[in-house]
């Protein structure tokens, strides 16, 4: 399990090739990539990610031991950018491995809707106009319902 | 004990970071000790509901007791991802 948060960019083929390789006995690898979005667009002039540093690298390992204990993984990333960001940039990534598929899948769906709403960190959209924290969303913490 | 505050909350209160003396019980009497103390905490803390704490680095409720604790820290629900 690996479990990494930075401020630096990071190259998500590399980071999904060294996952990858070298494993014989995993059928599935899954990865997701979450990147900044601009929905108007060339309104969002940054994304601002603060975060709690300590706690949040002991939440995502919390939340990947879970997805562990729950589904059959042989082995688990997760990667979180903080600091700026401009649309267009990759803020995170999860890989799962497992030797089927659908462990692979399920592990990596619980994986992000627990990191959107248990492990500390907060977005703040700057543009033009301004600066506002991006508010949680009801859908959210719903999401954590079907587990 | 430590309190951290985080984004908005962080913003409204004007510091990241303070010690705080307290013999407060639980998170809920630290909250009514800071409302008490100026403007800036009343209004970051003028309602509970938008908030969520963390005790020694783990998520917990508004009821949590603070005995032994050494960090607490405040702030709005997460948006990560």
């Amino acid at each position: 399990m690996r479990i990494i948060v930075q401020e630096a960019p990071f190259d998500f083929g590399q980071q999904a090739q060294a996952f990858a390789s070298g494993r014989q006995n995993m059928g599935a690898i899954v990865t997701f990539t979450g990147v900044v979005r601009d929905d108007a667009s060339g309104a969002l002039t940054a994304m601002e990610i603060e975060h709690y540093p300590g706690m949040t690298e002991a939440a995502l390992t919390a939340i990947a031991n879970d997805a562990c204990a729950r589904w059959s993984l042989g082995d688990v990333l997760i990667l979180h950018r903080y600091g700026r960001l401009t649309p267009g940039e990759m803020i995170m990534m999860v890989a799962t491995a497992a030797r089927h598929r659908r462990d692979a899948f399920e592990a990596a769906e619980f994986l992000m809707d627990y990191l959107k709403s248990r492990a500390p960190f907060w977005k703040r959209e700057v543009t033009a106009e301004g600066a506002s924290w991006v508010a949680a969303k009801d859908e959210d913490e719903a999401a954590l319902d079907r587990w | 004990m430590n309190v951290l505050y985080f984004a908005w909350v962080r913003e409204r209160i004007g510091v990241p970071s303070e010690s705080v003396e307290t013999q407060a019980a639980t998170v809920n009497d630290l909250v009514e000790e800071l409302r008490a103390r100026e403007d800036r905490y009343a209004a970051a803390f003028a309602d509970t509901s938008a908030l969520r704490v963390a005790v020694d680095q783990e998520l917990t409720d508004f009821d949590a007791p603070l005995a032994g604790v050494k960090e607490v820290a405040f702030f709005p629900p997460m948006t990560g991802g």
